[in-house]
């Protein structure tokens, strides 16, 4: 076992859990989505983003692609949440929510792409 | 650059990427769950958008004091906390950054790719130098200094310095590494476009040999120079189609040998084959008479074969033990004492040469000699380019130096092919002709080597001849040799040689013509060289220098003029 591709693997299958958690629920409901777990994913994916630097790898740069994919759509959901409360005193109106919400939904497209590829390439190595 | 520099840098920065991104963390998050107390003394929770600001500004050390309210005792511990984290954090990528920069496998790399882009702009004609000892120093500087461009591969860190450090007027790209490695030769450009051709001239015969199989196999069409002390590595450079192999010593044994039998051919050849632009060297006719050889290595045997050649007698003098190989009458010893060197009759000899591979043990034979024979002709070999001055000062008639002998071969050959074809045509002539040459040669350029180049008729080249053929003139060598800035001088500069398809015409006439196709070979000064470029290269001054009119050109004018003639004809 290396503890090297477990750390990886811990990382890419978080950020995607952690995002599929916050995106769960009613779109414009804030109930539903709490600001903790988008913290949290955001947190996750740029380490994961990070722990795929420096691949020379075909893989390794579809791998990166995806994750700074993620980072940019979580980041944007993230702003778009504190223009909404501190910026604009919108409030986080349902509009707003959804908004937050669906772009959430493309990081986690993204993320499922990673961990896609993290499969693909472990059943590749067969080892 | 990027390519090669950037995932490195990545790889590096992963660990203190994360460090910062999980400190950073780990203090927004604790920000948000800890209470204070807004202005109203209501219970308050920091929003991840204020503990963030509030993070960005402690992390940074900037520090703009508690906003958006007046810190509770609880968040003061955490910012307490959070500062050292992330200060840290950001100390510790900072920290790596600047211990990569300064990382020699970095380093290498930033260098190595800064090279690769380098070589991949050249586009013109260059020469892969391999070796910067005392030989590649030489051809190094000449061949820029004739702007040619120049890449560079040796094995020593020093060497590549020294040249980084040179002004060399072009840019030379030098690569510190093993020249004997195949791979090494094609990061350094043997399989470029614009290579021309390879100079193997490291110290060592067996790296020599692995470069010049290296650039055969990989580059066939490129021209290799191989460097060969041994005889039987140049065998081998030969045999699979090294295109020049040079051997030192065997080349300044028959230099020697043909500076006996024919002083004023040798000059011709000594001073054609000089480095361009050196002082002219005028060297006393060897006497005839016996020779003291001391030290029996390579150089020793070429000259002792090349002596008996010409009929002459020869002692040697060598200190090995094992005396069977040495030729009957050998002296043992090293010649540098007096003893040794009245042993081998000095006191009837007419010259000595002192060519051990010491130059400590060169000098001090040349000392002894000197003070028992003071009239004795003397030949130094020079090993090391650094003690010419300790050699200057002893004043030997003549020294031996192997770099210099083999960048000034290399040279003749590298600058114009034709000089070697003519060199050969001159050996056949006799001595006086020779003389006659070297009178003309001495007059031109007045105490320095001559500069030989190569003009060839053709479109490319020359498109004032070409231009003037069309039109029905004809272009005389003499006409060349005219100065374009006063058409009564004439340029420093003579014919040496016309070569019209497969036939040569050796130190053409002045009013040979040129025709399109030819190469003629000139020797002469730089300054003639420039402004025979300009001749060939404008119409109008090829007129001038031709028939003294100096002529209107263009449309118009070239009707009028047209239009003049045909009634001035009528």
């Amino acid at each position: 076992m290396n503890l090297e591709k477990v750390f990886f693997g811990f990382f890419i299958l978080l950020a995607l859990t952690l995002n599929f958690g916050f995106f769960l629920g009613e779109i414009d409901n804030p109930d539903h989505h709490n600001v903790y777990e988008l913290f949290a994913a955001i947190v996750v994916s740029l380490i994961a983003t990070v722990l795929k630097f420096g691949e020379r790898t075909q893989i390794g740069a579809v791998l990166l692609a995806a994750s700074l994919v993620a980072d940019l759509q979580l980041i944007a959901a993230a702003m778009v949440w504190a223009i909404a409360v501190h910026v604009t005193d919108v409030g986080l109106t349902p509009t707003v929510m959804a908004s937050i919400v669906s772009l959430s939904g493309g990081a986690l497209l993204a993320n499922l792409v990673s961990t896609v590829l993290l499969t693909v390439e472990t059943v590749r190595m067969q080892r | 650059m990027i390519r090669d520099v950037f995932p490195l840098f990545l790889r590096r920065m992963r660990t203190p990427l994360i460090a910062v991104i999980s400190a950073y963390a780990i203090a927004v998050l604790g920000f948000t769950l800890i209470p204070g107390t807004d202005d109203q003394g209501n219970t308050w929770r920091m929003s991840f958008f204020q503990a963030f600001y509030v993070v960005s500004y402690t992390g940074s050390t900037i520090g703009f004091g508690e906003v958006p309210y007046a810190f509770s005792n609880a968040q003061r511990l955490w910012t307490t906390v959070s500062i050292y984290l992330t200060v840290i954090a950001w100390l510790y990528s900072v920290g790596t950054i600047i211990s990569l920069l300064q990382d020699q496998t970095f380093r290498q790399a930033v260098i190595r790719s800064g090279l690769r882009r380098s070589l991949r702009q050249i586009s013109e004609p260059f020469y892969l130098v391999c070796g910067y000892g005392d030989t590649g120093r030489l051809l190094v500087r000449a061949l820029t200094e004739r702007g040619r461009r120049v890449v560079v591969v040796d094995n020593s860190q020093a060497n590549i310095d020294e040249l980084t450090l040179k002004d060399l007027g072009v840019y030379v790209p030098a690569f510190c590494m093993d020249a004997g490695i195949p791979d090494n030769l094609i990061t350094a450009g043997l399989q470029h476009r614009w290579c021309m051709g390879v100079l193997a001239v490291t110290e060592d015969d067996n790296t020599n040999l692995e470069i010049a199989i290296s650039s055969k196999l990989l580059n066939s069409k490129l021209t290799v120079y191989g460097r060969a002390e041994n005889a039987e590595t140049a065998r081998n450079m030969a045999s699979f189609g090294t295109d020049h192999v040079i051997q030192p010593d065997l080349n300044f044994a028959q230099r020697l040998a043909l500076a006996l039998r024919e002083p004023d051919t040798h000059r011709v050849y000594d001073w054609l084959s000089s480095v361009p632009n050196s002082p002219l060297p005028e060297r006393n006719r060897p006497p005839e008479g016996s020779w003291i050889i001391c030290g029996y290595g390579r150089l020793g045997q070429a000259v002792y074969a090349a002596l008996q050649g010409q009929g002459i007698e020869a002692v040697i003098i060598d200190d090995r033990t094992d005396s069977r190989h040495l030729p009957p009458g050998a002296v043992v010893g090293k010649g540098t004492e007096a003893k040794t060197l009245e042993q081998a009759g000095i006191d009837q000899a007419a010259a000595l040469i002192a060519c051990r591979s010491d130059d400590r043990d060169n000098l001090s034979i040349v000392m002894t000699a000197r003070e028992l024979r003071p009239d004795i002709y003397l030949v130094a070999r020079q090993n090391r380019l650094h003690n010419k001055a300790l050699f200057r000062a002893a004043e030997p008639e003549l020294t031996v130096e192997p770099s210099y002998i083999i960048a000034s071969k290399i040279l003749s050959i590298l600058g114009s092919p034709l000089l070697s074809d003519f060199l050969k045509e001159a050996e056949q002539r006799h001595n006086d002709w020779n003389r006659e040459l070297a009178g003309r040669i001495r007059e031109l350029t007045g105490g320095t080597a001559p500069e030989t180049w190569t003009l060839r008729v053709s479109q490319a080249r020359s498109p004032a001849i070409m231009l003037a053929l069309e039109l029905g003139e004809a272009i005389t060598v003499e006409s060349l040799c005219r100065d374009p800035r006063d058409r009564d001088c004439r340029l420093d500069a003579i014919p040496l040689l016309i070569r019209r398809g497969e036939e040569d015409v050796v130190l053409p006439e002045a009013h040979t013509e040129v025709d399109s196709g030819d190469r003629v070979l000139f020797c002469g000064t730089d300054q003639a060289l420039g402004l025979m470029h300009r001749t060939v290269n404008n119409l109008n001054t090829l007129r001038y220098v031709h028939t003294g009119e100096a002529r209107p050109d263009g449309l118009i004018w070239r009707k009028l003029a047209r239009r003049r003639q045909a009634r001035t004809g009528s």
